[in-house]
């Protein structure tokens, strides 16, 4: 499998996503989008869910999309990328063109775990060729910050406030990647635009398999998550570095660690540099750390820093 | 040509084939699946060069007809009641997105109660998505209208619905004509459209239309469905010229004398048809009026065809609870509105969930609009066959 960015000279200068669109000061989605289309490269076909990137990169007259980009429907993503690449498959077949593009379907995680994961399953299951980016800021935030199914354990949103009866959210994430690797498909991986050379050979790989490849990034909210916008990337890092978001890829089945952590930050760190958590109390907080352990056990990740 | 026996599902799925689409998406709902199971045969066997995706629901089928329709691809799909409910709000985009695709929809009544056969709810549910819809009346209808389907569709940059009815037309089997395939190649060439995803182009295509555009650019999507009328007189001309029939957006049966008629769509016309003639021959002067090409609705034709009538029946096969009427009898009467002398206009509704409309109903109904017009006062709609 190719690794082809290890430096910033391995990266081409071209911006494909245009400067100007409106998504919030500090998101990290638009550095997300930026990482892979540098990876991807102009033959790309981007396919968007109705959400943050959609309505901040679109609004007519202007396009930040320096690409083929279109959108659809919230749920439909994946089937309409399905779409795409049977179109093209076929004309390519009839001799009636000679275009071969990479297509990127591009949910938050809104329009992949809860509204589109029917036509993502869909999409996974019949094999087609093309990559599924699932952006995961943690909550509906385009709609002003309500709870999804991504949502973690104890963050506060607008629909799971904390209250007398309430500590905020009160399930953990859904388990996407497992979801989307019992399809069977060759690729799926973890990322963060925190660690952009992972995030761009991952987009490499997933777009060099054959088959559907599920990429799963984290990406850091200030207006949601509630911390300054300038420390949109930092956050990310203490994702990795406390042991809640491993970064990791799986290649036909078998899981693959791609960042290590040797020494973990406590959890604590980065619960309370937000503001969703900021109503825990220390017996909440030791209860998630005992889930980022977990994961580091599973994972093998180092120790936790004392 | 050579003459098949066909039922009206398998019908569509010859001229599919014929059409040499490019991709078919699409989900098995009742009474729609032999239509794309034949489809699927015709792909296993080579007979037809398509990619065939098997989606997970009509929602998808759907969604993956407007991205494969993006790339220029010529696009099929089928479905009935449920799935064309589900498919709902990705209608509105195939249209104004201006992706052009033939699906085939085999009427069905929606649920609840859950049920299989006829009636007209599920088109009339989708009836403002700004997809044209035509109408066909038998399997012949059927196979010729899905050819003349796809021209349109390119040619309009809109999607098209063949709407037949559920059993009484996808299932009974009638003698078709066939037209040779490479007659069918010369009338809809298979070469693909602009594909609007190439980086050539680079578009962006879906996007985010503020209050500032949004008006202008949905005004554009209702253009292009009024600008339609003359691509459809001129392909339905061409095709009936080429291939011997005699299609049109109105079909007026004894209009020529007609004081009372019926106005129907879809398999029943048939039936009121024959009544009509029983009817003549015991002295009424009963006539038939049907509409072929229900979007865009052919206004000037239908005021022309029902001139002179002193009471015209509107059959609905659909209803609008809570509505001052039903679908197609307001457009009706929405035609009618601004003429002097127009018939007088009575309302009814029969045949829901495949309730059979028997002669005797007929001969009920064309009763009830000449007492309606010879009194020159319309009862409320009357439900046809409905058990007190």
């Amino acid at each position: 499998m190719s690794t082809s960015f290890r430096t910033l000279k391995d990266l081409p200068k071209e911006e494909l996503l245009a400067p100007g669109h409106r998504l919030c000061a500090g998101c990290t989605v638009g550095t997300t989008i930026r990482q892979i289309l540098k990876a991807a490269g102009k033959n790309t076909v981007v396919v968007s869910s109705t959400g943050c990137v959609e309505v901040a990169t679109t609004y007519f007259p202007q396009s930040a999309w320096r690409v083929p980009w279109t959108h659809v429907a919230f749920e439909n993503a994946a089937s309409v990328a399905s779409g795409i690449q049977h179109g093209m498959a076929a004309l390519y077949r009839k001799k009636k063109t000679d275009e071969k593009l990479n297509i990127i379907a591009l949910g938050g995680d809104g329009g992949t775990f809860d509204i589109g994961i029917q036509a993502l399953s869909g999409a996974l299951e019949r094999g087609e060729d093309f990559v599924y980016v699932c952006y995961d800021n943690e909550a509906y935030m385009n709609t002003g910050v309500q709870r999804s199914s991504a949502t973690p354990y104890a963050a506060a949103t607008t629909t799971s406030p904390p209250g007398k009866l309430s500590k905020g959210q009160n399930r953990d994430k859904k388990d996407m990647m497992a979801i989307a690797v019992a399809h069977g498909i060759p690729y799926a991986a973890t990322a963060c635009p925190s660690y952009p050379y992972d995030l761009m050979n991952k987009t490499r790989r997933a777009l060099d398999v054959e088959g559907p490849a599920f990429l799963y990034v984290l990406t850091p909210c200030p207006t949601g998550w509630r911390f300054d916008i300038s420390g949109g990337i930092e956050m990310g890092k203490l994702a990795v570095l406390t042991g809640l978001w491993p970064l990791y890829e799986v290649v036909d089945g078998k899981t693959k660690l791609t960042v290590q952590v040797p020494r973990r930050e406590p959890i604590k760190k980065y619960l309370q540099a937000q503001g969703r958590f900021r109503h825990l109390k220390p017996e909440d907080i030791a209860k998630i750390q005992e889930k980022a352990d977990a994961v580091a056990v599973k994972f093998g990740l180092g120790p936790l820093r004392q | 040509m050579k003459k098949v026996g066909l039922s009206g599902n398998y019908a569509i799925a010859y001229a599919v084939k014929m059409a040499d689409v490019d991709v078919i998406a699409a989900y098995p709902i009742t009474p729609q699946t032999t239509i794309v199971e034949k489809l699927s045969e015709f792909v296993a066997n080579g007979e037809l060069d398509a990619d065939y995706i098997n989606v997970e629901s009509e929602h998808s089928a759907m969604s993956a007809c407007v991205g494969a329709s993006m790339t220029g691809a010529r696009v099929f799909t089928a479905t009935s009641s449920q799935g064309l409910a589900f498919m709902h709000e990705v209608l509105f985009m195939a249209a104004a997105l201006r992706t052009p695709m033939v699906m085939a929809n085999v009427n069905r009544a929606l649920s609840a109660p859950l049920n299989i056969w006829n009636d007209h709810a599920d088109a009339m549910a989708e009836r403002d998505a700004g997809w044209i819809q035509l109408w066909v009346s038998s399997a012949q209808e059927a196979y010729d209208t899905t050819l003349m389907a796809f021209k349109l569709s390119e040619e309009t940059r809109l999607p098209v619905m063949v709407n037949l009815d559920g059993y009484v037309l996808s299932h009974t089997y009638e003698p078709v004509e066939l037209i040779a395939e490479e007659a069918v190649r010369k009338y809809i060439p298979s070469r693909p459209l602009v594909n609007r995803l190439s980086p050539k182009t680079a578009f962006s295509v879906g996007v985010v239309g503020p209050p500032e555009y949004y008006f202008e650019m949905k005004y554009q999507a209702i253009d292009a469905i009024e600008r339609s009328r003359m691509p459809i007189s001129k392909i339905t001309a061409d095709f009936n010229r080429s291939f011997g029939r005699s299609y049109d957006d109105v079909y007026a049966y004894g209009m020529e004398d007609a004081e009372y008629a019926l106005l129907t769509m879809g398999s029943m016309t048939g039936s009121a048809r024959v009544v009509a003639e029983e009817l003549r021959k015991e002295g009424l002067k009963a006539g038939v009026v049907s509409i072929r090409t229900f979007r865009p609705f052919p206004v000037e034709r239908l005021i022309e065809k029902v001139d002179g009538l002193m009471g015209l029946g509107v059959m609905d096969r659909a209803s609008t609870p809570g509505g001052p009427s039903n679908p197609l009898f307001s457009d009706i009467a929405a035609c009618l509105c601004g003429l002097k002398d127009r018939p007088i206009l009575q309302s009814f509704v029969s045949g829901l969930g495949g309730r059979d409309i028997s002669p005797d109903n007929f001969r009920t109904m064309f009763k009830a609009t000449k007492e309606a017009a010879d009194a020159k006062a319309p009862k409320p709609c009357m439900y046809v066959g409905l058990r007190e």
